[in-house]
Parts: C-alpha cells; sequence; structure tokens
C-alpha cells in the first residue's frame, strides 16, 4: 500500500530540507506564546466542548460534554430492586480495575496482610498500562534530582498540579524503577549495565526509562505474573457499576456486574480502590484515541455518584502525535521518544514549525494551528490532515539500527502497511490521550470519602493541567503502591464497615430530577459502541 | 478504505463489509457489541485472537482481530481464551536457571521441534528458537526472542505437544532479568540517597515556593543537550 503519489510529493520536499533541518534549532516558546498558542488553537478551549454539569460535588464546573452526559444519568441499577443482604464477597480490600494502577494497589495491599480482591471490566491487564510505549520518568542519573523532575512536572502542569502529590511522585519514583527491576522487569541499559534514558517533552534531563518501545506491557506482564503467583483472588469481565456506602457514609463494597450473564454481584469490603483509568473511549470533541477499548471514565461517574469530587476535568490530553495514516492506525499512539530521539515535525512545505520538545499541550496546538489555520498540513485520500514526524532522521542520528532496536513495534506496525520508517516519514495529528484531571487525592490515595482510595489515571491533582512523558506510569506504581499500603491499613485499623446502603443513589437521582434531566440515559457507560445507526435502529428497543 | 463490500462470515452468519477493515472493525459493522476479545485495539494486548479460513485454502489461520484486514469470503470465529498452565513460583528463592525451568514446566522438555509455534505468532516470533534457548540455559537470548511477545495464546492453542510457549517465556524474562542482570549502580545509589532523606530538604524548599518563585525557578532551568 505505501504512501499515495500526493503525499510522496510532500516527502520529497521533506527529504529536501533535511540536512538544513538537522542544523535548524528552533528556540522555545515564551510563556506568553505558550498562553495564547493554547487558547487559540488547544481543543480545551473550544466554547462548545464543554459546558457546566448540573449536578454534585462539582456543580457548576465545566467539563466535557461526553463526561457531563455520563455525570447528568442515572444509575445502571434500580437502588429499591437490589438485595444488600445477600454478599456474595465480603473483603478486606477490593481494588477495581485490572491495568497498572489496580494490580499494583491489589499486590501491595495483598503483601500488606489484606484479603484482596480484584476486579476488572475486561481481561486482567486489558488495560492503558499495557499500550504504553515511550516509558516510565524518574531520577535515577546522576545529573538529575528529584528537585528538577518536581520543577518540571508542575511547570508541565501549568502549576496547578497539588503540590503535595507531585513531591510524593518524584521521591517515590527511582524507588519505583528499583522495585519494577526486582520484580525482573526487563529494562533497556547500556553495555555496563546502567539504565538507558530517554527524553519527554517538558523534562530538562533524560530521564524516561524503557523496555524498548513496549514498556508498559512489560511492567504490566510482570506485576500481572506475580499478581497471579501470589495467588490473589481476581475477577475478570465484572466491572464495578456503583460503590456501596454505609450509614455513616464510609465506602464500603461496591456492586460489579457480570458482563455476559448481566447478573450483579455484590461485594462488600472494608476499603475500595478505584483504579478504572480514562475517558478516552467517550471521544472528547470527537479525537480520535490512542486508549483502550474499556476508557469508559466508570470509575469518576461512580465515585461522583458517592461523593467524591473531581480536579481538572476540563483539561484533557491530545497526544500530539496519532497516526493520521493509513486508515487502519488512525488515532493510535505514536511514541513520543521518537522526538526524544531526534525525530522532527515537518509540514507540507518540508519545514519545522515547533521545537518538537515543547510539553503535548502546546506541541498539539502547534500542530493545529499549522493544519487548520495556516494550512499547511499534508491530505491523505481519506481527508484526513496532518503534518510529518521524520522518523528516518532517529537512524541518521543516531546510527543504523537505532530504529530497530528501539522502535520495533512502531517499524513493525508500518511495515503491514508498506511504510518503512526508515526511510519514509509518518503521517501525524493530536489524539485524545490522558485524562489530566480526575477524583481528587492526598498522597496517600485517600478521597473525600473515607475507606475510598484512588489511583492512576482515574485519580487527579498529580499532573495538574497537563501530564508529562513517562509521567504517568511512574504516577500509577507511585500511588497504586501509596494506595494499596493505605488501603490495607485502613481495612485493618479503621472501624467495621456498618450496614450496606444505596442511599447516596437515590439522593443524586432526586438531585438529577429537581434539574428537571429525565430518565433515559444511565451510566457508568462500560463499553463503547461502535455499531452502526443503521444497526441500532434495527434493535427496535 | 474501500467502498466496495464484501463478503464473509461471522461465526456462521453472512455479512456484507466494507472491504479494507480490520477484521474487529467489521465485526462492530456488522453489529457485534464485544465483550470478550477486544482490549486494546492495536496489536499490544493479545485479547482478540481470531481463527479464519479463506475459500481455496484448506488450513486454519489465526491472527489478531484488531490488526487483520478482512477478505472476501472470509469465514471466522474469535478464540474464547482459554485455560492454560501457569506456574506458581517465588522469583526470590529460585536455584539454577535450567533446573528451576524444568521444575516449573517439566513439559517444556517434551517441545518436538515442529515449529507450529513460529507459523502462528502475529508477532512474527518464534516460540521454538525463544523455547530451545531456554532449554539450552541460554536465558539472555530466550529473553531477547521472546520479548515482543503479546501473550496472545496462539501458540499455546496449536502447540501438539502442549507446552505453553509465553508462560515459559515470561518466566525466563523475569528470571533472567533479576539475577543475571545486574542492578546498575547508580540506580542504588540514587534509591539509598532517597532511603536516607537527602533529597527531601531540597523538595520541602521547592514545595513551598510561591508560584512567583516556581516559575522564575522553571524559566531558568537548564536542558541537557540533546
Ligand atoms: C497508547 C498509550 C501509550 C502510553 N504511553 C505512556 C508512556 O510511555 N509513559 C507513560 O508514563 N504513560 C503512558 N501512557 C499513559 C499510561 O499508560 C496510562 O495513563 C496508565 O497506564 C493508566 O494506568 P491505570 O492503571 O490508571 O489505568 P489503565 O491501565 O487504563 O487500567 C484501567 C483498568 O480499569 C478497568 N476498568 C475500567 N472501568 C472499570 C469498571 N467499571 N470496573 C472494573 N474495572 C474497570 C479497565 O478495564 C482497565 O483494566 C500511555 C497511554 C496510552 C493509551
Ligand atoms: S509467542 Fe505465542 S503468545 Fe507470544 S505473541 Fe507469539 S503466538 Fe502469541
Ligand atoms: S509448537 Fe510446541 S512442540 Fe512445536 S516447536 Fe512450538 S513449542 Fe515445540
Ligand atoms: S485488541 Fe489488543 S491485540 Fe487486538
Amino acid at each position: 500500500m505505501g504512501y499515495p503519489i500526493e503525499m510522496q510529493e510532500s516527502i520529497r520536499k521533506l527529504e529536501a530540507t533535511r540536512a538544513f533541518r538537522l542544523q535548524q534549532e528552533i528556540p522555545r516558546l515564551t510563556p506568553e506564546e505558550k498562553t495564547r498558542l493554547l487558547e487559540q488553537c488547544h481543543p480545551d478551549f473550544r466554547p462548545d466542548g464543554m459546558r457546566p454539569v448540573r449536578v454534585g460535588p462539582n456543580k457548576g464546573q465545566r467539563m466535557q460534554n461526553e463526561l457531563v452526559d455520563l455525570l447528568e444519568a442515572y444509575s445502571r441499577i434500580d437502588p429499591d430492586r437490589v438485595d444488600l443482604s445477600r454478599i456474595d464477597y465480603d473483603v478486606d480490600v477490593l481494588v477495581v480495575g485490572g491495568g497498572g494502577g489496580g494490580a499494583t494497589a491489589a499486590l501491595i495491599a495483598h503483601e500488606n496482610g489484606a484479603r484482596v480482591l480484584l476486579t476488572t471490566k475486561l481481561r486482567l491487564g486489558d488495560a492503558n498500562t499495557m499500550m504504553a510505549e515511550g516509558g516510565i520518568a524518574a531520577a535515577t542519573q546522576p545529573n538529575d534530582s528529584p528537585y528538577l523532575h518536581f520543577l518540571d512536572t508542575i511547570g508541565g502542569g501549568r502549576f496547578q498540579n497539588k503540590r503535595e502529590l507531585v513531591w510524593a511522585l518524584v521521591h517515590d519514583a527511582p524507588l519505583i524503577v528499583e522495585w519494577l527491576k526486582d520484580l525482573g522487569a526487563m529494562f533497556d541499559t547500556h553495555p555496563n549495565g546502567d539504565l538507558v534514558v530517554s527524553f519527554a517533552g517538558g523534562h530538562c534531563r533524560r530521564r524516561v526509562h524503557s523496555c524498548k518501545d513496549l514498556s508498559g506491557m512489560e511492567f504490566m506482564r510482570v506485576i500481572r505474573d506475580e499478581l497471579w503467583n501470589r495467588r490473589v483472588e481476581v475477577l475478570e469481565f465484572s466491572p464495578a457499576v456503583e460503590l456501596l456506602l454505609d450509614e455513616r457514609g464510609r465506602c464500603a463494597g461496591a456492586i460489579l456486574m457480570n458482563l455476559e450473564t448481566r447478573e450483579h454481584i455484590i461485594v462488600r469490603a472494608k476499603a475500595v480502590i478505584l483504579a478504572t483509568g480514562g475517558i478516552g473511549r467517550l471521544h472528547p470533541n470527537k479525537f480520535p484515541t490512542t486508549n483502550h477499548y474499556g476508557a469508559t471514565a466508570d470509575g469518576l461517574v461512580i465515585a461522583y455518584r458517592a461523593g467524591a469530587r473531581l480536579l481538572h476535568m476540563d483539561a484533557i490530553q491530545y497526544h500530539p502525535t496519532g497516526a493520521a495514516w493509513p486508515e487502519q492506525m488512525l488515532g493510535q499512539l505514536i511514541t513520543e521518544a521518537l522526538r526524544g530521539n531526534g525525530a522532527q515535525l515537518v509540514n507540507v512545505h518540508g519545514e519545522r514549525f515547533i521545537n518538537e520538545l515543547e510539553t503535548r499541550d502546546v506541541t498539539s496546538s502547534a500542530i493545529i494551528r499549522e493544519v487548520r489555520d495556516r494550512k499547511n498540513g499534508v491530505r491523505t485520500p481519506t481527508g484526513m490532515e496532518g503534518v510529518w514526524l521524520d522518523t528516518p532522521l532517529i537512524d541518521i542520528r543516531g546510527g543504523e539500527g537505532k530504529l530497530d532496536r528501539m522502535f520495533a513495534g512502531i517499524v513493525h506496525r508500518f511495515r503491514e502497511y508498506g511504510i518503512d520508517v526508515h526511510k519514509e516519514p509518518i503521517l501525524v495529528f493530536p489524539t485524545q490521550h490522558y485524562q489530566n484531571g480526575g477524583i481528587e487525592i492526598d498522597p496517600e490515595g485517600r478521597t473525600d470519602i473515607p475507606g475510598l482510595f484512588a489511583a492512576g489515571e482515574v485519580a487527579g491533582g498529580v499532573q495538574g493541567r497537563n501530564r508529562l512523558g513517562g509521567n504517568s506510569l511512574v504516577d500509577i506504581f507511585v500511588f497504586g503502591r501509596r494506595a494499596g499500603q493505605a488501603a490495607a491499613l485502613f481495612a485493618r485499623e479503621g472501624p467495621s464497615p456498618g450496614k450496606l446502603t444505596l442511599e447516596h443513589v437515590r439522593r443524586y437521582h432526586r438531585e438529577l430530577a429537581a434539574e428537571g434531566i429525565e430518565k433515559g440515559r444511565v451510566s457508568p457507560l462500560l463499553l463503547p459502541d461502535y455499531t452502526r445507526p443503521e444497526v441500532k435502529e434495527r434493535r427496535y428497543s | 478504505m474501500g467502498e466496495s463490500l464484501i463478503p464473509i462470515y461471522i461465526m456462521g452468519k453472512r455479512y456484507e463489509v466494507p472491504e479494507g477493515l480490520t477484521i474487529m472493525k467489521a465485526l462492530e459493522w456488522a453489529g457485534y457489541q464485544l465483550i470478550r476479545g477486544c482490549g486494546c485495539r492495536g496489536g499490544f494486548c493479545g485479547a482478540c485472537a481470531t481463527v479464519y479460513r479463506v475459500p481455496g485454502n484448506f488450513r486454519i489461520q489465526v491472527g489478531l482481530a484488531c490488526q487483520t484486514p478482512v477478505t472476501p469470503h472470509m469465514t471466522l470465529m474469535q478464540l474464547p481464551y482459554f485455560p492454560v498452565n501457569k506456574a506458581i513460583y517465588d522469583l526470590d528463592k529460585v536455584g539454577s536457571p535450567l533446573e528451576t525451568l524444568l521444575q516449573l514446566y517439566p513439559e517444556a522438555a517434551r517441545c518436538l521441534g515442529c515449529n507450529t509455534c513460529t507459523s502462528v505468532c502475529p508477532q512474527k516470533l518464534q516460540p521454538m528458537y525463544y523455547v530451545a534457548a531456554a532449554l539450552r540455559g541460554d536465558f539472555a537470548r530466550a529473553a531477547e526472542l521472546s520479548f515482543d511477545c503479546i501473550m496472545c495464546g496462539l501458540c499455546a492453542a496449536r502447540c501438539p505437544a502442549q507446552l505453553v510457549p509465553y508462560n515459559i517465556a515470561i518466566f525466563v524474562r523475569r528470571y533472567y532479568s533479576k539475577h543475571m542482570r545486574p542492578k546498575p549502580q547508580h540506580l542504588k545509589d540514587r534509591v539509598a540517597e532517597i532511603r536516607a532523606g537527602l533529597h527531601d530538604q531540597a523538595l520541602a524548599g521547592i514545595a513551598a515556593a510561591s508560584e512567583e518563585e516556581l516559575k522564575k525557578l522553571y524559566l531558568k532551568r537548564e536542558f541537557e543537550k540533546l
């Protein structure tokens, strides 16, 4: 297949400017220039993309329309029909979500003596964590420090991160790298055994540790294997659809649904850890997404209904480089590590237009400006537009073989479509990638609701309004571990849960009704529906 | 993507779907809302192993639904993910590499060298070779050869000797990485510093700085050279 003729013409221009670009330095933007660019071009600033939510703890705050739709919806279950005396599982700690955050929390809670149940929507490990390519940020190098990591993270988050969370993040990061290495994760190393580190946008040091371009998969595989070794109990295909509180407002379990039989499962737990990940499959602003199939914001919805506050839910991350061609790969992530290793962003005329190591929000905005406002995009036969990511530069700069060594996954995936990324660039356009905000937590992963903990992408405050590359993998392990520990302790030393109730759901329903919101829409979503309207229509329901 | 429709058979039923779709998108186009058999949608998680046949070929073919395009008259079925043998072990308490491997997975020694596993692997790995390397005690080689395994299960599904190559591989990689590769000195040093509290003061200082100060410090950062 490969690139059609029209696109190849632009590739010739890109090749003609390559020698010049190798010498070219593009200065970083000033804070004023950045602000202007974001306001002009970042999707978060589109006037019609968000609206204020009418109910719940964040009432009146603007959030993505697609999320507000789910927050302004009724429960999937009728609280009056549930028999809460029929308890199926009685455990110390219930972990909801089988990605890196949840698996870590379960492992650590178990290590701390808790009886743990982990429940997850798909298979254990079918999660965003599995897909992370670039790697994990941590200040492990002699020229680096947690202090610098702190500064980069908080500046990247536009200074709105919760500082005590950033502190915990950068402080624990090197400990996490050691922990993963001890679990048998195979990090990239130099011949002398030192860890290989790469740049990611917004970091002032090379500090992203990788396992080829399958870092998340490697961590997830290893932690999952360890969970199996410890025989931690796991329920698959059983998403949580509602939290349970007790009469004093403490979190005391959850209602799960067996996805296949549609039966509900009642779990009583002394502490619950939510680690349900992100929001990508809601397709904010109709963008494509890099996220896995189950990223439908369920954790946000059920925590919100139970009364937990959300933070920064008006800040969505669009990754600058999602695949824009071939169509089959639309929206899939083209890792930032390519830019970190010298691949450049180039427009239809073969010109660079932004320093490639700016933060993601700024880089995405610059690509959108280049394509939409300046009309310098490269058009595909399917009407998509994007800019080039000049991947051949990686071998040119780093020596032949570097692409194969570090980016075998990308090489392989494009080869399937007749594109040789050693010789040809990749067409890219921003794609929804990460939920910067989430449920507000403290450094131990505690939420506003006693007994309810959150960790990973579902939690908010760590990353501020924009996350740096490599900072999410470290986030899920740091806070997964802290939440696992804190929840086990809470389960051991806290008061026992009282009588289970769904009163909070009834209250929420009354709030919805008072706002005139009609029944009809239910949440959490659980799975996106990609069937066509023609098919849906004939379901006659 | 071509506009022309082609016939395919999904679990026995005939559908007309646009040419060029992946099997996964064709299933959804036909009206299936996937529960099993769908995860990352990008070739990472191994959830979507699919068995299919095309006319004129007697062979069963296999692939990932999220990566394989549909072709005319393809007959397909998604593979339920089935139970396989996974040894339970304590990574801290293992003996010599080869001995431990054979204790955990004695069936590994029964590998027939038939290479069926290699012919089905959607990642184009060669499970037979990584199993062989592991059986030679060459864990470094086995780890390297198996690194891209997405644990989709296809090799185990077809192995006539009932091996589970991917579970053998993950044990080998973890063992190799933990016990045969040294822990880097710079990591040990940094971890020791952190445990001794050497970075606490700097962090406390910066966490207490005013926003204005932070912004100044942020702008003054010096970047390591690319
Ligand atoms: C393609 C891609 C590449 C990335 N690359 C990097 C990178 O290089 N470096 C980096 O730092 N970050 C990266 N990220 C971000 C990072 O991988 C994720 O933010 C992080 O892994 C999230 O982990 P998590 O455990 O919070 O959520 P996830 O890993 O998404 O896990 C969430 C889990 O919860 C389950 N779940 C959802 N709803 C329910 C429910 N109702 N009940 C029960 N279970 C439920 C899901 O099925 C899933 O198992 C990347 C993300 C993507 C998508
Ligand atoms: S080695 Fe086996 S489990 Fe791994 S990707 Fe290949 S076929 Fe799938
Ligand atoms: S299919 Fe089984 S028996 Fe045949 S080579 Fe592979 S592992 Fe050995
Ligand atoms: S859905 Fe993950 S490999 Fe296909």
